[in-house]
């Protein structure tokens, strides 16, 4: 047998098939909230998003086989380069690029313009893969997470100038890779309990009930175990420090720019201004939430069609789907989103180099993280963030950049039978 | 340690799904406001207005249609100029205006139209009609408003008008919105409900900016209008025309009614306005001025002006004490001035004398032989007993309380009860002497103009009455008119009765109101002059006519116009013949009434 042929053989075919089902299903999504009952056009037509979007496919299926046919070694090679590279492109963007909304996303020429921004998830992750490979790397260690945390955190500022706050706080999402290769725990339990009391901060209208709660809290803690005067002392100042926190944040988001303020301010009383800040949320609220169990049927939804909902074939994509499908649709699709992850998970596990893994959860991160946070933003979990729903939002640039941040690993997985074990 | 770490992460991954799917399912399943909201988001409601009835004279000659006027409206957004000197030629419009309108246009919508000329009429609209292809973004929206060919019968036709806040609130159906139209007064508010037909609803799906896309689910839920019925009206067009020429520059009622069916067929209220000024945009404006002026041009005198009914209610007297008994057409009575005032006639008069000269010592008397029939030799607790038995009497005559038009806002009058002598004088402190005014139609007695038109119809049929009315049939259908126009109504006196008292009023004619006579058509009748503590006394007349097949029942009245054979006498009369000959042959009559020079 060739080589080609072992691969093909050896492609996780469950995980193309949850691509290629999601994209169609993305596709006809975009027709549906471009489409227009009074001017018919056909769901190819090059005219309208849906027609564009079946291009922007046509050429994620070259850019698959491209990779597929690639040397699998050579994305473990050029990593390194390939950070490089991006970082430079990210540096040059604000000065090349177009600026819209005062946001500087996109480089090209004319109508083709890609946001590097999105291609750098791939080239971040690869590069952390590559970082983090060697067999002395332990994320337990301190000088490896400050090592690791570098590589993270250089991509992210230079998003940070565009600006892009959602593209950026993808990048975090690598914290779920780095959990799985072995950061202490602590630091989550510590992540967690703060982002816990800061929502708790920013929902409760008192700060005051909060702060009596913190005290009750750590004076049951200093009671149930042993009463030391190290540790006594060590709670206090954990309670103390907790209760400055909660009396900063009102400070600290006083601060933030007014459209982020707004966007927190609105994820807590979503009435608060219904027609202005809170507009988004609540239309894609009133849109999902119209199309009850079974949906309103496909391209007959009047939310999205009509345009109450903004960005609705880009960020807000879920929106048709749930006001069109119901709820058993977004059951189906969130369940493919979740079947996809699992798979990703398998193959993670199942690579024989560290590299591979790594990349791999890198790609289940960033995948999960845009997942989680899209459609808890349409229902008003979470505030609106510009990032796209993966394989479903219109868009050539995210459409792409998940392709082939996905592809990479399948073909990485596919050869896995030819690498040589190097798991440390 | 790492190797649990991987099911962390796939039991973190389950717990994001299934608190998606939890909000999911609470918000699209649970929740329903949200349907609800994205209804009123995207679903808009459009009313379709039907056409309102028309009504028509008894002739089916047209009283009131609905005209369209057309509005221009401007669409900004397609809106084109093209050459603005040519537009503003064409249209007629000042370039100030056309700035002035588009600006306003474009603040309130860049793509929902806004008027831009109102009111063009209809010549103005032909004209423009054509070129209306050359210019997007303009187009003609049509109303309608109501229109009358002649300006006659307002009272009578009534007017409409925005429905205000109290109406809306007691529409218990639920039918009427804000800004609807229904008819406030006379024919237009009381078949309200078969003049409006029914309002179609159209579900169309709109944009986040109001931009029309189509209907919702193709119409499924749409329903079409449904024209309003027509009415023929019981007016005679020509005889309230006629009538409204006469009453021109006087006050005062006149009412005509055919004596056989109860049918109204004239009703003027004197002064009178221009139906057609209370319509369409200058409603309002001259709402305010007629309601403002001091001679009450939207009184509606004929049923709700109230009068002492004077000498004519001795016919009434005459026919109670009749059916009583205690009158015969033989009973006389000297005409003793000493009881009460009278003109110098004959005396003593039997029955028909007293109609005949209108002598009220006669009346003074036999109202007590009515009063006092002596059930009881109280003469207090008999005075009682015998003004009520009295007064159940002049009931059936249809005085003393509503008679049930098809008008809104009639007024009854009033007949005095033992109650009311109570209330004044104190139980069993009255008697005869106090009340002996009811019996020549003074005192504590009102009327209105329309009961006195069904009184003389009530003497033209010998005995009963229909209930007058201003609806003929609804939609050519007479079986549609309401019920209560249907029955005969028994004033309580056998007709045999009334040959006698017919006759007198024939001879009445002589006696009082020579003016009223007219060749080859017999009528009977009876002046009254209604007391005015205010000024000159009103003019009254009551007649039917031909006298031994009457067509045609009429009371007038003429507010400070004296004698009642004078002013009221002489419009009576040439009412009648214009019903009856359909045309005048005493010019110089006429010309007496439209001068208006009745006191001297």
């Amino acid at each position: 047998m060739r080589e080609a042929d072992i691969q093909i053989n050896r492609v996780d075919w469950p995980v193309v098939m949850i691509y290629f089902a999601l994209v169609i299903i993305g596709w006809f999504n975009i027709y549906a909230a471009v489409y227009d009952g009074q001017v018919e056009k056909s769901i190819f037509d090059l005219s309208i998003n849906s027609g564009i979007q079946l291009v922007w496919i046509g050429a994620a299926i070259a850019i698959i086989i491209v990779i597929m046919a690639s040397d699998y070694r050579l994305y473990e090679n050029l990593s390194i380069y390939l950070y490089l590279l991006f970082l430079v492109i990210l540096l040059l963007t604000p000065f090349l690029g177009k600026e819209v909304n005062g946001q500087t996303l996109s480089i090209g020429v004319g109508s083709f313009r890609i946001q590097p921004g999105e291609f750098a998830k791939f080239a971040t992750a690869l590069a952390l893969a590559k970082f983090m490979e060697r067999p002395t790397f332990d994320l337990s260690k301190r000088t490896y997470q400050i090592q690791a945390f570098g590589v993270l955190i250089l991509p992210v500022v230079l998003i940070l100038l565009q600006p892009d706050t959602g593209t950026a706080m993808v990048y975090f999402s690598m914290l779920i890779m780095f959990y799985r290769e072995g950061l202490p725990q602590s630091y989550f339990i510590l992540g967690f309990g703060l982002i816990a009391v800061t929502l708790l901060a920013l929902g409760i209208e008192n700060n005051l009930y909060l702060a009596v709660a913190i005290l009750a809290f750590v004076i049951i803690l200093i009671f149930l175990g042993k009463k030391s005067w190290q540790r006594i002392l060590a709670f206090s100042l954990i309670g103390v420090g907790l209760i400055a926190y909660v009396y900063s944040i009102d400070f600290v988001v006083s601060k933030l720019p007014e459209h982020q303020q707004n966007r927190i301010m609105v994820l807590f009383n979503p009435d608060l201004d219904p027609l202005g800040v809170g507009w988004n949320v609540t239309q894609s609220k009133i849109a999902i939430g119209s199309g009850g169990l079974i949906g309103k049927g496909y391209l007959q939804g009047t939310q999205t069609k009509f345009d109450f909902v903004p960005e609705q074939h880009t960020d807000f994509i879920f929106c048709t789907l749930g006001e069109e499908f119901g709820w058993l649709g977004s059951f189906v699709v969130i369940s493919l989103f979740i079947a996809l992850l699992y798979r990703l998970i398998i193959m993670a596990e199942r690579q024989k180099t560290r590299f591979t893994r790594i990349y791999g959860y890198c790609v289940i991160s960033i995948i999960l993280f845009h997942f989680m946070i899209n459609i808890a933003m349409t229902i008003g979990l979470f505030p609106v963030v510009g990032i796209p729903l993966p394989f479903f939002s219109y868009g050539g640039s995210s459409l792409w950049s998940f392709t082939i941040l996905l592809f990479i690993f399948i073909k990485m997985d596919s050869s896995r039978a030819m690498q040589l074990g190097r798991l440390g | 340690m790492n190797d649990q770490r991987p099911v962390a992460i796939i039991i973190f991954i389950f717990l994001i799904g299934l608190v998606l799917l939890t909000k999911l399912f609470m918000i699209q399943v649970m929740d329903d406001s949200f349907m609800k909201k994205a209804e009123r988001n995207a679903i808009q409601r459009v009313v379709d207005h039907p056409y309102r009835g028309l009504v028509y004279d008894r002739n089916g000659k047209l009283l009131v249609y609905n005209n369209p006027i057309f509005d221009l409206m401007l669409v900004p957004k397609e809106f084109e100029v093209g050459d603005t000197t040519r537009f503003l030629e064409l249209f007629r419009i000042s370039k100030e205006d056309l700035i002035e309108s588009y600006n306003a246009a474009r603040k309130y919508s860049w793509v929902k139209p806004s008027p831009l000329i109102k009111q063009i009429s209809t010549t103005d609209f032909a004209r423009i009609q054509d070129y209306l292809i050359d210019y997007p973004g303009l187009f003609i929206m049509t109303r309608s408003v109501r229109s009358y060919p002649l300006p006659i019968a307002a009272h009578a036709l009534g007017y409409i008008g925005e429905i205000n806040a109290r109406q809306l609130e007691q529409d218990s159906s639920n039918y009427y919105k804000q800004g609807d139209y229904v008819g406030l007064s006379g024919i237009e508010r009381f078949y309200e409900d078969d003049l409006r037909g029914r309002k179609g609803v159209k579900y169309k799906m709109v944009n986040v900016r109001g931009v029309d896309k189509g209907p919702f689910k193709d119409g499924e839920y749409d329903t079409a209008s449904l024209a309003g019925k027509n009415i023929i009206s019981t007016i005679d067009m020509e005889l309230q025309r006629y009538g409204e020429m006469l009453m021109d520059g006087k006050k005062g009622s006149v009412v005509a009614i055919e004596p056989k069916t109860g049918e109204i067929l004239a009703m003027i209220s004197a002064p009178y306005y221009n139906p057609n000024d209370l319509t369409g945009a200058e409603f309002s404006k001259t709402y305010r001025s007629l309601n403002s002026d001091e001679s009450k041009p939207l009184f509606n005198r004929p049923i709700m002006a109230t009068y002492p009914p004077g000498s004519i209610f001795k016919v009434v007297q005459s026919l109670i004490g009749l059916q009583d008994g205690v009158l015969t057409p033989e009973t006389t009575f000297a005409c003793n001035k000493s009881l009460v005032a009278c003109h110098n006639h004959p005396s003593p008069v039997n029955l028909f004398g007293a109609i005949r000269n209108s002598c009220n010592p006669y009346y003074h008397q036999a109202f007590r032989q009515i009063i006092n029939q002596e059930v009881s030799s109280n003469t207090y607790k008999d005075t009682e007993i015998g003004l009520n038995a009295w007064r159940e009497r002049v009931l059936k005559f249809g005085l003393g309380g509503r008679l049930g038009v098809d008008m809104p806002n009639e007024k009854g009058g009033s007949v005095p009860s033992s109650k009311y002598y109570d209330r004044f004088y104190g139980e069993g402190r009255w008697k005869y002497s106090t009340i002996y005014s009811l019996s020549i139609g003074q005192g504590e007695m009102l009327v209105t103009p329309l009961q006195m038109a069904n009184l003389a119809a009530i003497f033209a049929n010998k005995g009963y009455y229909y209930t007058p009315h201003l609806i003929k049939s609804i939609n050519g259908d007479s079986n549609l008119i309401p019920e209560k126009f249907r029955i005969k109504n028994d004033a309580g006196v056998d007709s045999h009765h009334f040959d006698m008292i017919q006759d007198a009023m024939g001879e009445a004619l002589y006696g009082t109101a020579t003016r009223a006579i007219i060749k080859d058509i017999a009528i009977a009748g009876k002046t009254g002059t209604a007391q005015n503590p205010h000024g000159e006394d009103h003019s009254v007349f009551v007649a039917f006519a031909p006298k031994d097949d009457p067509k045609i029942a009429i009371a007038v009245y003429v507010e400070n116009a004296g004698w009642g054979g004078r002013a009221a006498a002489s419009t009576a009369s040439l009412m009648i013949e214009k019903y009856i000959r359909k045309e005048i042959t005493r010019p110089e009559l006429e010309k007496y009434v439209l001068a208006g020079n009745f006191i001297y």
